[in-house]
């Protein structure tokens, strides 16, 4: 069972990215992206990691590509990009073996250190805490309450400053409403 | 019936994040649209919370998972900042492509 989630969340997760840097269309891109967002969500689920699963559908999926949605209304970008032309010639072709070979390089790294990780962990919830259908939630809340509470507030700093940053960012200067009236 | 019980080890996970992961770059190489390319960075991200996850799985341990959750809310930070800059700069110029950003004097 868990072969057959797996094989289809990697085809949404691949399809997904593939979608994003083929389409020309940034709409259609961002569309692909919510696809390879949920595939990844089912793959946390397959894992035994529900609540990271939930957030990636509320925090990515709900929040970031509506964001990107936004933005590409806002800039009235959604026609497509042409992608005949390719002004810096041999791009594609250096971002390709690039790509492969960066390929190459984590596969081998992945095979290398496959006999380490054969054994496989039964799973947090069902190891630690027994059938306690809360266990994913509960254990990650307190380590992260206990263990990183310190990184944890300075993600709310964080985010404070990136949202003051970025309405400073956006927001008109009195010069340019008024030269645009 | 017992080739369907095969399951996927952690090494399947790791190998599907790395051709995510590698997905993510050629888009970041390819692509000229700052917005794309910024897409392609989040495929990357998600990569990379793929394999913390299945790598936490195998250890038994709960701080993959935790570290998951911070790089989720510093990937939201990150978008959020990126494009408050590309539509104050967008503001300005019409075109979008990162060739014409190639200076920052304006």
């Amino acid at each position: 069972m868990e072969l057959f989630v797996f094989v289809c969340a990697s085809v949404m997760v691949l399809a997904g990215a593939l979608g994003v840097i083929l389409r020309s269309n940034p709409v259609h891109a961002a569309l692909s992206l919510i696809l390879t967002l949920f595939g990844v969500a089912v793959l946390f689920v397959a894992q035994h990691a529900e609540f990271l699963a939930a957030v990636q559908v509320i925090v990515y999926a709900g929040a970031i590509v509506v964001l990107f949605l936004f933005v590409i209304m806002l800039l009235g970008v959604d026609r497509a990009e042409n992608m005949r032309t390719e002004p810096l010639a041999a791009q594609r072709w250096i971002a390709g073996v690039v790509g492969i070979g960066m390929l190459a390089l984590l596969v081998a790294a992945v095979y290398s250190g496959s006999d380490e990780v054969v054994v496989r962990g039964e799973g947090i919830a069902s190891t630690v805490a027994g059938d306690n259908p809360n266990a994913n939630v509960e254990q990650l809340a307190k380590s992260i309450f206990s263990d990183y509470v310190v990184a944890f507030e300075l993600t709310s700093i964080l985010l404070v400053v990136a949202v003051v940053g970025t309405v400073l960012l956006a927001r008109r200067r009195r010069g340019e409403v008024k030269a645009e009236q | 019936m017992n080739a369907l019980v095969v399951v996927p080890t952690t090494t399947w996970y790791l190998m599907l994040s790395a051709v995510l992961f590698v997905l993510g770059t050629v888009g970041v190489l390819v692509r000229r649209n700052p917005l794309i390319m910024f897409m392609c960075i989040e495929l990357m991200l998600n990569a990379v919370n793929l394999s913390f996850v299945a790598l936490g799985r195998q250890i038994d341990s709960i701080d993959g998972q935790a570290i998951v959750f911070f790089v989720l809310v510093v990937a939201a930070a990150e978008v959020v900042v990126g494009l408050g800059i590309i539509v104050s700069i967008m503001r300005r110029r019409n075109e979008v492509t990162v060739d014409d950003l190639a200076e920052l004097k304006g």
